[in-house]
């Protein structure tokens, strides 16, 4: 096993489901839009456009700062992130640094250093088109809102990274802060890696970058920790850099070493007045936070006495989970029926409403099985009809049993509920 | 016809059918034709759209408080459909898709737009040399700056081509080119007026303000483009409310010092002579700390605009970034200097400090005062050529304008007279943020006790 101590900080980006970008009127949701159609001068970054606050995803950040024990800053200003790249159409990213909404905070036992909202680029489409390479930018996405998770190096495994950013996902949806799906780009991820004897930083991390989807999060990580075991193995020394994961050779590549690093030359943006929330709007804003998926999971057990798996199945939607627990109020006695139909079957999905529901149980268990006393003389008949069959099935032939339990149905005229006869024609085999 | 040189003549001649707003239309462009090569005043003419909307106004009921009124704005004023340069190269051929708040609240008050004004390109200027279309010169005597960096915002109204004008004003670009025009112009409060669609200079400094003739002239074009649009945030809507009938002036020590021309400094002597008369009160009161004005300026201002021209890289719109002048070089690079990792707290956040502390000098001052009186510029306008080598003379040329930038405050620029070489004279009066009306009314005190008439130099 690996002799070095795996340490891991992570940067999860969220894109909240506001109904507007960051800093002007433009959808949020860009996904599937015709090219550059969900665009403005605000988010084209045009000569004398400003940006213009949205107040929707302050509420959507400081809900998941709350529910992650954040201290909630009451005055908190942006800053502009100077880097040159052809999405970036303002030449800056209006960002946060050194008061961002949300400091510090928790999510199962990782500590979290702080959360900020920012904007997010465009996008660059490499294409042929009439046989000459050139690159498209489309800026549907460029200004949308962003919130970033940045938490201290304390994962020791993939396996804290992905507890860990799973949990995040389903609280960003029991909030409807959003939906967090990585393969659809609205849960992003850059991983500072980093190995260690001692246990200690060491002077050098690897951001990882470009993660988009959970699938390749494990091996991309795993790639790097094995590649920097290697390293440090053969006595190399490990430099700070940001690499990316090339899914098909399975290794990370190196894209920038820190000599040719950005200065971003941040400073506060003069376009955007600080925004100060006080403590009032603050407690209005928790008001609106619902129980969330650790609470949730807890109670379940404890009131359903549901088993670990079938609580986590139910939790994963809140809506689900709130739908079991109409269905377990309108019949408490049901309980098991409801949660085995809903884990098992899906039976929710058929009926909108929980009462629905619970008539279908009912109508299931109503269907009217013949009683025992008729079970148990059917098949006492059957069997005095068929000696030859028993002997078969004494001389080990155990295939007649389907033979003897048909024979018996048609006496019940196809009434009798098959495990009991079954069950009840095997004890009168066996006696 | 003779040009109407107030609101108020422009408005009864069309009332009366002295006149038709087709044919102020007309007058204007002709001057404009007559002149422009030579001054180059203007770098685009709006002639079709000027003479639309001058039909529409011909054809109103002539309600709306700036009808009739032609106006022009500074080329760095975004108008849709009409090339907005900046006066820069860069951005020659550019065509915006949108207009500027100012703009549109101007068109829907009535203005017939009659073109876009040259100036120092990206505003980076004192006296419109640094402009990429040719120098302005000044109506009153073109061997001379018409100042800067609305260089063309000023001389359009003194040589009877528009008027009104709009300009913007980081460290003195209003009211230096009033100033050496014999113009009254405002520098509002920050955040009084909306910046969205005008293209940035400096963030936290830059304001819009008007060029006019008469005070009442730049109070009702105030009125019209002050005031929330929901796209800059950093608009309030706020006045404040000065009842009094007696003023009380403050003559801050350290403006009157050092490098002041001894004519400027013996014709406010005169000005306040002239108010004191009138029942104004004036007390010497200090700012020690606007010595650093123009240090601190010449950090934060080149700080935003490096981030600010970050955005013409030649992808979307625009020429490469080797179209961009001398000054803007300069300033980029001074800012890009200033914010790096390394000297961020050396300079920008120090200066940040500073600025902090000269607002809350001038802040404290305005427990004690009305109003500030102090020189718009050192020197009544000065030749073209002599400081284009000195960057730092030019520089400071601002020294009296900083401190109402910096610490965000209004003031307005009156004309006082004449040099001995024929030049406008004039000074400036600050109030606190939001104190527009004080200075209205001082401005207004001055026109009738000097029997104030305007004037064009052509
Ligand atoms: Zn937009």
């Amino acid at each position: 096993m690996n002799k070095y101590k795996i340490i891991i900080g992570l940067e999860v980006h969220i894109e909240p489901n506001t109904k507007q970008k960051m800093f002007c009127r433009c959808q949020q949701d860009h996904f599937g839009k015709i090219p550059n159609s969900n665009t403005c001068p605000i988010c084209l970054g045009l000569p004398g456009a400003l940006p213009y606050i949205n107040k929707e995803a302050i509420e959507k950040i400081i809900k998941l700062g709350l529910a992650l024990g954040s201290k909630i800053n009451n005055f908190s200003r942006f800053y502009r992130k100077h880097y040159f790249y052809p999405d970036l159409p303002k030449g800056y990213q209006t960002s946060q640094l050194d008061s961002p909404f949300c400091i510090g905070g928790e999510l199962l036992g990782k500590k979290i250093n702080h959360i900020h909202l920012e904007e997010d680029a465009g996008k660059l489409v490499h294409e042929t088109i009439d046989g000459e390479k050139v690159s498209l930018i489309d800026f549907n996405r460029s200004g949308s809102c962003l919130i970033e998770i940045v938490t201290e190096p304390v994962f020791n495994s993939v396996i804290e990274v992905i507890a860990f950013l799973k949990e995040l996902q389903l609280i960003a949806r029991y909030l409807d802060i959003s939906n967090a799906d990585m393969e659809k780009g609205s849960m992003r991820l850059e991983a500072n890696i980093s190995l260690s004897l001692d246990g200690k930083l060491p002077n050098y991390k690897v951001e990882l970058k470009n993660i988009n989807s959970f699938k390749f999060l494990e091996k991309a990580i795993n790639a790097e920790i094995e590649r920097q075991s290697k390293a440090l193995n053969s006595g190399e020394k490990l430099i700070q850099e940001t690499r990316g994961y090339d899914e098909i050779k399975k290794t990370t590549f190196s894209q920038r070493t820190k000599a040719d690093s950005h200065d971003y030359r941040y400073f506060p943006e003069a376009d955007l007045p600080p925004v100060e929330l006080d403590n009032s709007e603050i407690e209005k804003i928790k008001l609106k936070l619902v129980e969330l998926p650790e609470v949730k999971r807890k109670r379940f057990a404890e009131k359903y006495k549901l088993s670990k798996e079938y609580t986590e199945i139910l939790i994963l939607d809140i809506k689900r989970a709130n739908y079991f627990e109409e269905a377990f109020k309108l019949s408490p006695n049901l309980i098991t029926s409801i949660a085995n139909l809903m884990v098992n079957k899906n039976l929710d999905k058929d009926f909108s409403e929980p009462a629905g529901l619970i008539r279908k149980i009912l109508e299931l268990t109503k269907v009217d099985y013949a009683n025992s006393s008729d079970v148990e003389e059917s098949i006492s008949k059957v069997l005095y009809e068929n000696p030859d069959v028993i002997k078969s099935f004494k001389d080990g032939k155990g295939q007649v049993i389907g033979f003897l339990i048909g024979q018996i149905q048609k006496k019940l005229n196809g009434k009798g509920d098959p495990r009991i006869i079954q069950q009840k024609l095997l004890e009168k085999l066996h006696e | 016809m003779n040009l109407p040189l107030t609101i108020k003549e422009t408005q009864e001649g069309l009332k009366s059918k002295k006149f038709s707003a087709v044919e102020l239309v007309d007058t204007y462009l002709e001057k404009i034709k007559k002149y422009n090569d030579e001054y180059k005043i203007f770098l685009t003419i709006n002639e079709e759209g000027a003479y639309k909307k001058a039909k529409e106004i011909d054809n109103s009921d002539f309600t709306l408080p700036l009808f009739g009124v032609v106006g022009s704005y500074k080329d760095i004023f975004l108008t849709k459909g009409i090339r907005t340069t900046a006066g820069s190269k860069i951005l020659e051929n550019f065509i915006p898709p949108y207009s500027a708040t100012i703009v549109k609240k101007l068109e829907n008050a009535g203005v017939i737009s009659i073109g876009k004004l040259n100036c120092d390109a990206f505003a980076h200027g004192s006296s419109g040399e640094n402009s990429d279309f040719g120098t302005t010169l000044n109506p009153w005597n073109k061997e001379y700056t018409a100042g800067g960096s609305s260089s063309g915002s000023g001389a359009a109204l003194s040589s009877g081509m528009s008027l009104i004008s709009i300009g913007t004003d980081t460290c003195g670009s209003i009211r230096l080119p009033a100033n050496y025009g014999y113009l009254f112009s405002l520098k509002p409060t920050y955040g009084a007026v909306s910046r969205y669609g005008v293209i940035a200079m400096a963030s936290s400094l830059d304001t819009v303000g008007p060029l006019a003739h008469t005070v009442s002239d730049v109070e009702t074009v105030f009125n019209v483009i002050k005031g929330k649009d929901y796209l800059d945030a950093t608009v309030t809507e706020k006045s404040i409310n000065n009842k009094n009938s007696k003023f009380k002036i403050g003559i801050p020590k350290e403006f009157f010092v050092g490098g002041l021309s001894k004519e400027i400094e013996k014709n406010i002597g005169e000005v306040i002579k002239i108010y004191k008369n009138e029942n104004v009160e004036f007390i010497d009161v200090s700012l020690p700390s606007t010595k650093y004005g123009i240090s601190v300026y010449y950090i934060i201002q080149p700080a935003e605009v490096s981030s600010n021209l970050s955005r013409f890289d030649g992808i979307r719109y625009g020429g490469l970034r080797d179209s961009f002048g001398e000054e803007a070089k300069r300033r980029i690079m001074l800012g890009s200097y200033v914010l790096s990792a390394g000297f961020y707290d050396a300079y920008y956040e120090k200066a940040m400090k500073v600025r902090t502390i000269i607002k809350n000098e001038v802040d404290s001052i305005f427990t004690k005062v009305d109003a500030l009186i102090a020189p718009v510029a050192p020197t009544p306008a000065f030749k073209l050529g002599e400081k284009t080598n000195d960057p730092l003379s030019m520089y400071l040329t601002d020294i009296y304008a900083a401190t109402a930038n910096l610490s965000g405050i209004p003031a307005i620029a009156i004309p006082s007279g004449f040099s001995d070489k024929k030049l406008p004279l004039g000074f400036q009066l600050m109030a606190p943020r939001f104190g527009e009306d004080i200075l209205f009314k001082l401005g207004k005190i001055f026109e009738l006790a000097t029997d104030y008439k305007p004037k064009v130099a052509f």
